[in-house]
């Protein structure tokens, strides 16, 4: 097996071009996106965003916060899977997954800062400990998001040191050679914090809707909702490296990790099939069936949650059925899908503060979104063709070690 | 017994001396503070004439939301960042009522539960006040009111949150609150939130056949500081039904029970390392 803190040998950067025209396209996404941001900024949320007083969170806080970080729970996924569960073989997928996290994380971050209407006061809250009031669930999610993308760029960091190793400039080649060891030595720890991070705060973000009480529709409102939210992230995760890795073997041309994808999608099917079970025991035990099949938005929308789950579970049962790349990349869709609608619907749908008002995102404020996620994915693909992060032989041969 | 001026000034005065000893355990459910004051609003009583929000504004130095008025005029048709009280008017067809809409000076505020540094915080007389030093304007205050009171100033680029602190400002002069105060017909009266049950309760009983026999905040949502008695359903008013447990209730029992004195993230922690150690040490089984 390989050292857990040692780079997997096949891993090694792209290369190729930068600007290429997919590129440009995302950067003029980009630079649209943060005129926006800069306009949000001068004049306040009202200008750009739909966002109201009934609805105090709308599409950042939904999409890019509680939507993004579950979409980058691959890090923390394939993590429990490699060094609790020691499953090495699947250690060629760490280091793709840990990017995609910690630039998922990264995004939610800015997400929150331009979300926040007294953004520029953000850093008092991890460091104003005397004031942190041990009661907000929030204060909780926001400190353990800040210290994951934390780590989650400090188990990235070899691949970085890596590259400047081989640095033309002397003072940065020995920097890598002291800060390596160092980094290494700690890396066991600092990945059983970001098997922890997660943990918490992918739980409390279910258990932050908690306090809207009885605004919350009763299909959502559950004690549950913590348990709820950590299981949907966690196959979210795995969903989200099958994905992830289908299309970059299709983007950068080389044979997908075939055996370890179908290994992972296998992961998934307990995950889902509880995930499924426990809400209709909940929904059942709450005496909610008859809003379930009331057939109104709320029960429509609750249904299209778990049937999506269901169908992904159809794709991934059997030997044969996993076999098929094509059959495990529609489920990974299937189950991203899913866990999606289902924070979107418990941080928007479900939430009633009343019928007179109402909230659909702004142009700006998906433009915004859409010039963040362009940049999530120009930065994936920047770091990809400079450092060391895929595995570019074919997986056959290299997880033998 | 009508809650008078003088009773506002002794209320000032004295509650300052009471120091009360708040439960600590934030599982068992709060009772509210022995200076709690506040509002009973009386739906009998009130003729819908609107002097409380002129002068609520005045007094909190708010600029005129003229958005329903095209521009003209004072004219907010709910709490906004330019209303901190506004006068409904609840119409079924059959009946009518005037309903006055401020913060509830809960006696668990959700607001406060979910603030991350503390801006909102129960303080003296058990008002809820508001301190843009600790706020970073995440909203999810608004998120957490049951009753839809917080809100943002959506467009200004230095937003604050804005809620009724229930004229705390004045009660340190030994005055009322400027809507009770300015109210003609004493719809709305201010008060220790003893002396107002007394008070509503007194109402009820002399006129069984025209309130609906209970009071609205007594022990809804765990409890409020203001307090309304009415001629038709709550539910009409605005005022949501929400049992006696208080909002935040279920979530603070919940994540206190799994944070317990933070022992089982710290074994979690300890646990994954351990873990890892040994399958570093053993290799994957082939």
């Amino acid at each position: 097996m390989t050292d857990s803190t040692r780079s997997p040998q096949a891993a090694r950067p792209v290369g190729g071009p930068i600007l290429t025209r997919p590129f440009t396209l995302l950067l003029m996404l980009f630079a649209i996106g943060g005129v926006l941001i800069l306009y949000r900024l001068a004049t306040g949320l009202g200008q750009v965003t739909a966002m109201n007083d009934g609805y105090p969170w709308g599409l950042w806080i939904a999409f890019d916060v509680v939507t993004g970080t579950a979409l980058a729970c691959g890090g923390y996924a394939v993590a429990l899977l490699v060094y609790v569960l020691n499953k090495g073989r699947y250690h060629p997928l760490v280091r793709p997954a840990v990017l995609t996290s910690a630039l998922g994380y990264s995004l939610a971050g800015v997400g929150v800062g331009l979300d926040v209407g007294r953004w520029w006061s953000i850093w008092r809250v991890p460091l104003f400990f005397w004031h942190w009031n041990l009661n907000s669930v929030l204060l909780e999610v926001a400190l353990c998001i800040m210290s994951y993308t934390f780590v989650l760029w400090i188990e990235l960091s070899p691949a970085f040191l890596e590259k400047a190793e081989q640095s033309g400039i002397p003072s940065l080649r020995r920097f890598a050679a002291k800060t390596k060891p160092i980094v290494e030595r700690a890396l066991l720890w600092i990945i059983a914090l970001g098997i922890l991070l997660p943990t918490m705060h992918q739980s409390s973000l279910g258990a932050l809707m908690l306090i809207a009480g009885p605004r919350l529709h009763p299909l959502w409102n559950t004690g549950w909702l913590p348990l709820l939210f950590l299981m949907s992230c966690i196959a979210m995760g795995y969903a989200a490296i099958v994905f992830e890795a289908t299309l970059s073997s299709w983007l950068f041309e080389r044979e997908p990790e075939r055996e370890m994808l179908a290994g992972l999608s296998q992961a998934i099917v307990p995950l889902g099939t509880a995930y499924v079970g426990l809400r209709l025991l909940d929904i059942a035990g709450r005496g909610q069936l008859g809003a379930l099949f009331a057939f109104d938005l709320y029960s429509v929308m609750t249904i299209l949650e778990l049937l999506l789950v269901v169908v992904a579970v159809g794709l991934l049962l059997g030997d044969a059925q996993r076999q098929k790349l094509g059959n495990l990349f529609r489920a990974a869709m299937l189950f991203m899908l899913a866990g999606s609608v289902y924070r979107f619907d418990t941080y928007l749908v479900a939430f009633r503060p009343g019928s007179h008002w109402s909230y659909f995102p702004s142009v700006g404020e998906i433009l915004v979104t859409a010039g963040l996620v362009a940049g999530e994915l120009m930065a994936f693909i920047l770091i990809v063709k400079l450092f060391p992060i895929l595995t570019l032989e074919t997986p056959h041969a290299a997880h033998h070690h | 017994m009508a809650v008078s001026r003088r009773t506002a000034l002794k209320v000032a005065f004295a509650g300052a001396a009471v120091a009360v000893a708040r439960p600590v355990a934030a599982s068992t459910p709060l009772v509210a503070p022995a200076d709690a004051v506040g509002l009973l609003y009386d739906t009998t009583k009130c003729i819908g004439c609107k002097a409380c929000m002129a002068a609520c504004r005045e007094a909190n130095g708010l600029e005129p939301d003229t958005t329903w008025s095209e521009g003209k005029y004072h004219a907010p048709l709910d709490l906004s960042a330019r209303a901190k009280t506004v006068i409904k008017l609840f119409d079924d067809g059959t009946r009518t009522s005037f309903m006055k809409a401020q913060c509830m000076h809960c006696v668990d505020p959700a607001c406060a539960s979910a603030c991350m540094l503390g801006a909102f915080k129960k303080r003296e007389y058990g008002i809820v006040t508001y301190d843009v030093n600790y706020c970073i304007g995440c909203r999810y205050c608004e998120v957490a009111c049951p009753y839809n009171v917080p809100k943002f100033e959506w467009s200004k680029a230095a937003p604050r949150m804005v809620k009724c602190e229930l004229c705390n400002h004045r009660l340190a002069k030994g005055q009322q609150p400027a809507c009770s105060e300015v109210c003609p017909r004493q719809a709305v009266i201010f008060g220790t939130r003893q002396d107002l049950l007394r008070e509503a309760h007194r109402r009820l009983a002399a006129q069984p056949n025209i309130y609906v026999q209970k009071v609205y905040g007594e022990h809804d949502g765990g409890g409020t500081q203001c307090l309304y008695i009415s001629h038709v359903p709550f539910e009409g008013l605005g005022l949501p039904a929400l049992g006696e447990e208080s909002t935040p209730m279920l979530q603070r029992t919940i994540q206190h029970s799994v944070y317990k004195g933070f022992a089982a993230p710290v074994a979690l922690y300890g646990l994954l390392g351990a873990v890892m150690v040994r399958n570093r040490k053993k290799g994957e089984p082939a």
